[in-house]
């Protein structure tokens, strides 16, 4: 048998597949995100320069099971939203030997409306890409003369929780051009190579096979504007990054570490495949 | 007692023939994306090949292809085809090619390759996220990529 027979062949058992549709239903869910009476842009079209590769953009959200997605949209079942409110304390928090916090300089976390939905983004003046967290530990080592908060350290998640919130409902817009062109172009490459014992690359499960299951997996397009999320089989808020790190780990390669250049590259592009689906807030996977 | 001893030499003996009958990853001879010949030189056992194809850390068949013999094993995955009737459309010597190395039958599969050793892209030490140096051990070994594939011989319609 060759070539031109398996396909025949897959296309046979495609059609019994069918047959079994109704244990799983394959297609992301046809739902809705209201969040105290404000709608939640989870569905949008494909960015253009995707070249049709993602013909709509999905939430993460969608892919989720019922329990999950009714989590996400009330704020007192969300377990994420409690990180918000710690993320306040630490705002206002004196911390370093300059004796300040974020609100002496700040004022209130209001001022961080509208970032989390232009980030990654490179900053002029150093020519680095910066997310949220790489801005806030910015702060702390050289204005605060306090020391960086850790990767996965609960302080950052929170702050971060804190700074997302602000923009919660504002479409992810992330710049790919002028400054941004080369980090895309990397992190476009790195999201198409296929690591590891696996040989899998991003592309492989987000994009060619979104809305298949994984075993027990849902598929979703991997796409980051719900972080950080809760994670219901942690308990704790992830990063972005933190999320890259499991599933290139899951695909038996070596992985990246959080904030190296080429985390900090997919990072940015991994989001503009993102740009027109709204900034979640805190958002609840399992 | 002695009789016992001469047992476990007979066993030895055994397994050290099998050692010998046994290819290599980087030694296998593939035609048509085809493994005419056994990789282990011992026939498969294919209650065995089930646990191979149900366990995340062996084969891990089933968080990819569904198949109504397997359907106790729970929550199969979607991402391949349902393999029922596999033995119907392939061969012995197929499956084996297919389940060794699956790129040569299918250009560009994303069904990863259990009897490889090298020529990847940031190998990692199994799942720990630590480098690995090639040559890695393959995922499955050729007893077990044996096993898989006498009980996806079972697989007819
Ligand atoms: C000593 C004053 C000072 C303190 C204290 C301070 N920041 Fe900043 N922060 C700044 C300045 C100045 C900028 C750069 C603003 C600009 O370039 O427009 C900045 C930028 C940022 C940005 C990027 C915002 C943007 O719109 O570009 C974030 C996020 C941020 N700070 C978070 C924090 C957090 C969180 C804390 C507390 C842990 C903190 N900052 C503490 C002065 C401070
Ligand atoms: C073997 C398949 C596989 C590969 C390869 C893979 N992932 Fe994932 N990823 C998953 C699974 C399973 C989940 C959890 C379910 C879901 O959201 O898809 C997930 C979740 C995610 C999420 C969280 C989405 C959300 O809304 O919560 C992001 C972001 C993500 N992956 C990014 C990536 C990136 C970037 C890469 C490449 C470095 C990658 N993944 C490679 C399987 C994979
Ligand atoms: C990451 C997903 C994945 C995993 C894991 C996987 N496969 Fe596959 N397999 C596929 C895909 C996709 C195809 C279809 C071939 C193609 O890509 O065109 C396939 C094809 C096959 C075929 C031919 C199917 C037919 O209908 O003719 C067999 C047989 C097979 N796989 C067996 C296995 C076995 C046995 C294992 C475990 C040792 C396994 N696969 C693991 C994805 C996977």
């Amino acid at each position: 048998m060759k070539q031109r027979t398996i396909k025949t062949a897959l296309a046979a058992t495609a059609v019994l597949g069918l047959a079994f549709a109704g244990m799983a239903s394959a297609e992301p869910v046809d739902d809705t995100l209201v969040i105290d009476g404000v709608e939640i842009v989870t569905k949008a079209a494909g960015a253009a320069h995707l070249d049709g590769a993602l013909p709509e953009a999905m939430s993460g959200w969608h892919f989720r099971d019922t329990e999950t997605r009714a989590m996400q949209a009330d704020d007192f079942d969300n377990p994420g939203m409690i990180y918000v409110d710690r993320g306040l304390d630490l705002w206002n928090a004196v911390d370093g030997t300059e004796g300040k916090s974020c609100a002496s300089c700040h004022e209130g976390p209001e001022a961080m409306a509208g970032l989390r939905a232009v980030t990654p983004r490179v900053d002029e003046k150093t020519g680095k890409v910066m997310n949220i967290e790489s801005y806030v530990n910015d702060c702390r080592t050289t204005r605060m003369g306090a020391e960086a908060w850790g990767d996965k350290a609960v302080e950052l998640t929170d702050m971060l929780a804190l700074i997302s919130f602000q923009s919660r409902g504002e479409l992810m817009n992330v710049a790919i051009d002028g400054a941004a062109a080369p980090f895309y172009e990397k992190g476009k490459e790195i999201y198409y190579t296929r690591f590891g014992q696996l040989e899998l690359s991003c592309a492989s499960c987000h994009e060619d096979n979104y809305g298949n299951y994984i075993r027990s997996d849902h598929l979703s397009q991997g796409q980051t504007n719900g972080f950080p999320v809760y994670r219901l089989k942690d308990a704790k808020l992830t990063t972005p990054q933190g999320r890259f790190v499991g599933c290139v780990r899951d695909t038996r390669a070596e992985t990246f570490k959080i904030g190296s250049d080429e985390f900090n590259a997919l990072e940015l592009y991994v989001a503009s495949r993102g740009n027109g689906l709204a900034v979640e807030g805190v958002s609840v996977r399992n | 007692m002695k009789r016992q001893f001469m047992l476990g030499m007979a066993i030895s003996a055994f397994s050290a023939g099998v050692a010998m009958a046994q290819v290599a990853p980087e030694n296998v001879e593939f035609a048509d994306g085809a493994i005419a010949q056994s990789l282990s030189g011992t026939a498969g056992n294919a209650d065995d090949g089930k646990k191979v194809f149900g366990t995340a850390g062996l084969g891990n068949c089933v968080a990819c292809h569904a198949a109504v013999i397997a359907a106790d094993i729970p929550f199969p995955g979607t991402v391949g085809p349902a393999l029922d009737g596999v033995a119907d459309r392939w061969s012995e010597g197929e499956l084996r090619g297919i389940v060794a190395n699956a790129k040569i039958m299918f250009d560009g599969t994303i069904m990863p390759s259990f009897y490889k050793t090298s020529g990847y892209i940031r190998p990692g030490d199994a799942y720990t996220g630590k480098a690995g140096t090639e040559p890695l051990p393959p995922i499955l070994s050729a007893q077990q990529i044996e096993d898989v594939v006498a009980y996806l011989l079972t697989f007819k319609e």
